[in-house]
């Protein structure tokens, strides 16, 4: 066919080249680009090759943790004053990397303390609480976890149960919490509470819970779908008294404290769900190229290569959508819509480029041996987890109006 | 202790498939990525290990275009101190002793005590550089090295060399001195963010053959004592035996060769 001929020309020409993934944004500085080079390889070769064996263990290990801290993989956006870079770009770039490492499980346990659970303390922490859970938190010697969700309050958080009420100075703590990454492995953890019962969002109040007070227990590690490597857990709290300081921000404030990180919650599930979805729409290409059926490789069959054309696109779209949320972010304009969109779009084109994919890949695709089917599960929590793809939708028509 | 790290750029090939480009004398670079020298790594690691213990300085030198500060600005985010880059369009064609050359002319003006450079590049596998720039420095010099004990008056120092079959060659040496570092001498580090911003300040000399007071007739295929004519394709060997037939019949032969040949 002619004109197939010369769309093999155009592939093979010297004009036709791609750009890379970081010369498509003005976002990142060369600083930016050189930590991702040390990142991509410290994850290819100190965690990628282990992700099996912790997967099957459903843990990552803490040394694991500390070694990052050492390496000051885990304090980019934090101020330098407790051991960190102060630079929120960085801490992108980080969780755009990570999803090299082959579980969504080891991505989530790092993401969920240093993207979710640190930022609370600090942006609402008192210095002594910086000092007390920051520090150490950046060295990787601590681990943090942020509790919103309960068993019967998820996307609706002032509905949740779990209350605080004061003591003398103590505040005891009663209710349950559920589906907390991090959640058996915690040192601290960064709980939603009732402090005023009979109001809904203007009752709650954030509080900080050490591991080992008596009265917090984990009372069951969850078995998942996805993201295996991570933990994940349901706290129990049965009159569990801690001192008055350990109060985050402001009394009754702690819906608005936690509305305020997740667009960076959502930023980083967004950016993590572009960059999965480019490792498994790229392993698809490659094996779409080595497989062969009916005299030659698969990729060769238009309904197969429009596919990968489809995923391609679909990501380039999600990633600039991201970027643009992001760089709306960086400028401190609070996009609540942007980012409710980037989290929306790329959730759901994730799972979608995951599915082609592992339809490319036919039976092996089905196969645990193969790291495809690991993606498939795992990025199923996209849409659900760090607010519904349903409630995006329901933000977003808040901007509109409706 | 002031020591000096010759760094090189070059592409990674291990898992790419590799043409020859239409001159015939270089492969197609251009889907390529590249990074720094793989023993070169480990020299920069060793430079810095040393300075973290005994204190002193740590000066990067690359010869290549702009891409190369990249390898550059990554030894300094580890704890190099200075950089050189040196770029001239007349080192094009160089071989291993034309580029030693330049980085002898570079080198000279300094006060060293080591000058560590990778023991073979991963691209050419010439293995030449190090050593000839210990001759144009007249300065004592050991290759394939893979451990490194400074002797207690900082005058002298304990190098193993690697050698075949595992054997390790000690020797003491007067400084200073040019080692040529074999992978595995140590475990090189992965750069902090810090240190990377840290980098970003540094300025790296930019040197060109003038600067540097040499002629451009002393580099480059004038310079050089190799040049290269040509890249070709191995030729499919007519020594190489394909085993056919079914996977237990082509083991048990696979087997049975390595047995006559005395391999197991």
């Amino acid at each position: 066919m002619e004109g197939w001929t010369s769309l093999e020309a155009i592939r093979n020409s010297a004009e036709f080249t791609s750009l890379k993934e970081e010369e498509m944004s003005d976002l990142f500085q060369p600083v930016h680009e050189d930590f991702r080079k040390t990142l991509r390889e410290y994850i290819e070769k100190e965690l990628a090759p282990h992700a099996d064996e912790w997967e099957e263990a459903e843990e990552f290990p803490l040394e694991k943790f500390r070694e990052m801290g050492q390496l000051g993989f885990l304090g980019m956006q934090y101020p330098e004053e407790y051991g960190g870079d102060n630079d929120i770009l960085a801490e992108a770039v980080f969780h755009e990397e990570m999803p090299r490492c082959g579980s969504a499980g080891v991505a989530a346990t790092l993401g969920a303390h240093i993207g979710i659970a640190m930022p609370q303390i600090n942006k609402y922490g008192t210095k002594e609480q910086k000092e007390k859970y920051l520090i150490p938190g950046i060295k990787g010697e601590s681990i943090g976890a942020l509790g919103i969700t309960e068993p019967e309050a998820g996307s609706d958080v002032a509905g949740i149960k779990t209350y605080a009420i004061k003591d003398g100075s103590d505040w005891i703590i009663n209710g349950s919490k559920t589906f907390i990454t991090n959640g058996v492995r915690c040192d601290w953890v960064v709980l939603a509470v009732k402090t005023d019962r009979e109001k809904g969002y203007g009752g709650i109040s954030q509080i900080i819970v050490d591991k080992g007070t008596p009265g917090f227990e984990v009372s069951k590690k969850l078995k998942k779908l996805g993201w295996r490597a991570s933990d994940t857990a349901e706290l129990s709290f049965i009159d569990c008294r801690v001192p008055g300081d350990a109060l985050l921000g402001e009394l009754n404030k702690g819906f608005y404290q936690i509305m305020a990180n997740f667009a960076w919650e959502r930023l980083i599930m967004a950016l993590g769900a572009v960059a999965g979805a480019q490792i498994v729409m790229e392993a698809a290409l490659g094996y779409a190229k080595e497989r062969h059926a009916f005299g030659q490789p698969i990729a060769k069959f238009q309904v197969i290569a429009h596919t990968l054309a489809d995923m391609a696109t679909e990501i380039e779209a999600g990633r600039q959508l991201t970027y643009y949320a992001l760089k709306l972010y960086m400028e401190g304009k609070n996009p609540i819509k942007e980012v409710s969109m980037a989290k929306l779009y790329t959730c759901d084109m994730a799972c979608r480029v995951v599915d082609n994919a592992l339809q490319i890949f036919g039976g092996y695709g089905f196969m645990e041996e193969y790291p495809i089917a690991r993606a498939f599960r795992d990025t199923r929590l996209g849409p659900i987890g760090g607010g519904t793809r349903e409630i995006m939708r329901e933000i977003i028509v808040r901007t509109m109006g409706i | 202790m002031n020591m000096v790290v010759c760094v090189k750029r070059v592409p990674d090939t291990a898992e790419s498939e590799v043409h020859i480009d239409a001159s015939g004398k270089d492969i197609d670079k251009s889907k390529l990525s590249f990074g720094i020298n793989e023993a070169d790594n480990y020299a920069v690691e060793e430079a810095i290990q040393i300075k973290e213990r005994l204190g002193g300085t740590v000066n990067v030198i690359s010869v290549g275009g702009k891409d190369s500060d990249e390898q550059i600005r990554m030894a300094l985010a580890k704890g190099g101190d200075e950089a050189i880059r040196i770029e001239d369009p007349a080192m094009a064609g160089s071989d291993g002793f034309a580029i030693a050359k330049a980085l002898a002319a570079a080198i000279k003006g300094m006060e060293f005590d080591i000058v560590f450079t990778g023991a073979l590049a991963d691209d050419d596998g010439s293995a030449v550089v190090g050593v000839a720039l210990a001759e144009l420095l007249g300065v004592n010099h050991a290759a394939y090295v893979k451990k490194v004990e400074i002797l207690e008056d900082g005058k002298k120092i304990k190098v193993g060399r690697e050698l075949e079959g595992g054997l390790m060659e000690f020797l003491e040496m007067e400084l200073p001195a040019v080692l040529t570092i074999q992978t595995g001498i140590n475990e090189p580090r992965y750069a902090s963010f810090k240190g990377i911003k840290q980098a970003a300040k540094k300025e790296i000399a930019i040197k060109s053959l003038s600067d540097l007071g040499l002629d451009a007739s002393e580099v480059g295929e004038a310079g050089s004592w190799a040049v290269l004519e040509k890249f070709t394709p191995p030729v499919v060997g007519e020594m190489a035996e394909i085993l056919t037939g079914e996977p237990e019949e082509t083991a048990a032969k696979l087997a049975a060769i390595l047995k006559e040949k005395g391999l197991v």
